[in-house]
């Protein structure tokens, strides 16, 4: 299989798994965007050609879903709940506060070192022990302060075990 | 993950902690398709996903459609804000709603189950790998249910990627075959044409849940536990400004001020009942009952206490539809964007009469001109904050002047 980039070879495997049909399109472009935060046009275009589904589908799929991304997007994708229900416990707006201030990002932006990506999503079925987050696909409740920077020290340890910044040095 | 570490607070006494869901799948294996339809019919049971469709009903037309390819799907998607009673079954009873599943098809004459599961839940994903690997081991699920050669039913899980349209069941049909989440046109029915144009049953995760109860326990089990006309009993999630909040199961025809007694919610102001998509309803009303005559609901309760600016909720929920719209139809795409705006602007400048006309003309429109129950009911909460409490939006710029000198 000489001359096939990485990207081909993944998305081939993929379809190995998860057939080449249209049915398909959906978990394929679901684990290219979980395995690298996004999706990039060369990956699109090569699902694409395999699956046989023009491009503006796949992109018009791709766009049309809050959790599949087009950008690039930081390795840990932290949603914070934004729903009424959510934002009605009383500790959200500092919690919300202590996670700008700690990552020196807002919402929809990405940390320069490229760790966390900061989103808001509706409501993630937290409501009862809100403040809620998702960190990419594990859900964290009843959140203070105290708690949401320790989470967040968790997920940079974790990159770090993963030789995360060395990637991009 | 733990899944259980995020179960949160159960309140009172479920059902469904009295059943083995597989007596009841065992039943089921030894009965025909009518004898299971027409316990379900006896039961009284209807769709908890928000429409309240009877189940068995949809059941016979699956049923009689031709072919021998059919689906059941579960719902799993539970995207309407202040529900959270599928991510508690899910969590503690998924061997209810897979025996539901594997009943559903037996009586459908389908062989195929898919769950669909939200993206927001995917941390449950592989809790319920696992249940399901179990039950393929067990005979409960796979080929030869019970070593019964002509009891077939298996179940996959596939994923949704972040969209409440999604819940809808023919949005969901969409996004299983791959494409945007753009709702259907009904005729055909899912259960005419659903997944890849073959019958389809899409019921609820809960609604599922209950059936392998039924069919242990007998019908009158099921429908003594509610009133005449809206037979059985309902979870429901509680939220927002109380003592107690969780999950709670009452029986239909239970009023609003006894669930406030119970989760500690004495002092509401107001209860969202229905999620965004619900309506708000003033102390006046906290007599009413929970009930497919009076107010039927997907399960969500959002409680609201003294303190909350009613019309923060009603922009809250606007953006909310603003953000989820899938966009195709015109009077939900930019009727929710036009009402936000209006909602924005009300609360620092407040209503004019000539203004809350044209709103409300507009409401009627987005009701009725909407493809899918998105648009048709995303005016609900707007409207009745709007009928019930508009006292708290700041007088009119101009009338205010008017009226300072007149005095
Ligand atoms: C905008 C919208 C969102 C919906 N979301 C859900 C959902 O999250 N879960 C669900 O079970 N039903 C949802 N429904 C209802 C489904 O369309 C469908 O009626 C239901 O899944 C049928 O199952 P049931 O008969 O067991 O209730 C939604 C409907 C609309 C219009
Ligand atoms: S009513 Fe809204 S969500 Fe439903 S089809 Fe139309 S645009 Fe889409």
């Amino acid at each position: 299989m000489e001359g096939q980039s990485p990207v081909q070879l993944e998305v081939e495997r993929l379809i190995r798994v998860h057939g080449r049909n249209r049915t398909a399109l959906m978990p394929i472009l679901q684990e290219l965007n979980r395995a690298h935060s996004y999706l990039s046009e060369e990956a699109m275009l090569c699902v694409s050609k395999e699956l046989g589904v023009p491009r503006a589908e796949v992109y018009g799929v791709a766009t049309f879903y809050s959790f599949l991304s087009v950008r690039p997007r930081g390795r840990f994708v932290i949603r914070m709940c934004r729903s009424i229900s959510c934002a009605k416990q009383g500790k959200f707006h500092p919690v919300t506060a202590a996670l700008m201030e700690e990552l020196g990002i807002s919402f929809g932006e990405t940390t320069p070192d490229g760790l966390f990506t900061l989103e808001k999503t509706n409501c993630m079925g937290m409501c009862d022990q809100g403040p809620a987050i998702l960190v990419n696909e594990d859900v964290h409740v009843k959140l203070t302060v105290a708690s949401v920077l320790e989470i967040i020290d968790d997920y940079r340890r974790k990159a770090k075990a993963e030789g995360f910044g060395k990637k991009i040095a | 993950m733990d899944v259980k570490s995020v179960r949160g607070l159960v309140g009172n006494k479920l059902s469904f902690e009295s059943v083995s869901a597989d007596n009841g799948l065992k039943r089921a294996a030894n009965m025909t398709a009518d004898e299971i339809i027409s316990q379900v019919i006896a039961s009284g049971l209807r769709g908890r996903g928000g429409a309240g469709f009877p189940t068995a009903k949809k059941w016979e037309f699956a049923r009689s459609e031709k072919g021998d390819s059919k689906y059941i799907v579960c719902n799993a998607d539970e995207g309407e804000p202040g529900t959270f009673k599928d991510r508690l079954i899910l969590t503690d009873f998924p061997d209810l709603v897979f025996a539901g599943m594997a009943i559903a098809g037996k009586a459908v004459g389908a062989e195929h189950g898919i769950l669909y599961l939200r993206a927001e839940y995917a941390w449950l994903r592989d809790h319920l790998e696992k249940v399901l690997e179990w039950r393929r081991s067990a005979k409960l699920l796979g080929k030869g249910l019970f070593n019964n050669k002509y009891f077939n039913f298996d179940i996959q899980i596939r994923m949704g990627s972040g969209a409440y349209i999604c819940g809808e069941e023919t949005a969901l049909l969409e996004s299983l075959e791959g494409r945007r989440g753009d709702a259907r046109n009904r005729i055909p029915f899912p259960v005419q044409a659903g997944f890849l144009g073959k019958p389809t049953v899409v019921n609820n995760v809960e609604t599922l849940a209950w059936v392998p109860c039924i069919i242990e326990k007998g019908p009158s089990w099921f429908s003594a536990m509610g009133t005449k006309k809206s037979p059985g009993a309902w979870l429901f999630s509680v939220s927002g400004d109380c003592k107690r909040p969780g999950i709670y199961e009452y029986p239909f025809g239970t009023s609003l001020h006894q669930l406030l007694e119970d989760v500690g919610g004495e002092d509401a102001k107001a209860v969202q009942v229905g999620g965004a998509s619900g309506l708000c309803v003033p102390p006046t009303g906290f007599s009413r009952t929970l009930s497919a005559g009076d107010l039927a609901t997907g399960g969500s309760i959002i409680i609201y206490g003294p303190e909350q600016d009613m019309f923060d909720v009603a922009e809250n929920f606007q953006h909310f539809f603003a953000d989820e719209s899938c966009g195709q139809c015109v009077p939900c795409r930019i009727g929710n964007v036009r009402l936000l705006d209006a909602i924005r602007k009300m609360r620092k400048a407040g209503l004019d009469a000539e203004t809350e006309r044209t709103l409300r003309q507009l409401t009627s429109t987005m009701r009725t001109a909407s493809k899918c129950g998105l648009g048709q009911s995303s005016t609900k909460a707007f409207l009745s904050i709007l009928d019930n409490f508009k006292n708290e939006l700041p007088p009119v710029v101009g009338e205010a002047k008017a009226t300072a000198a007149a005095e």
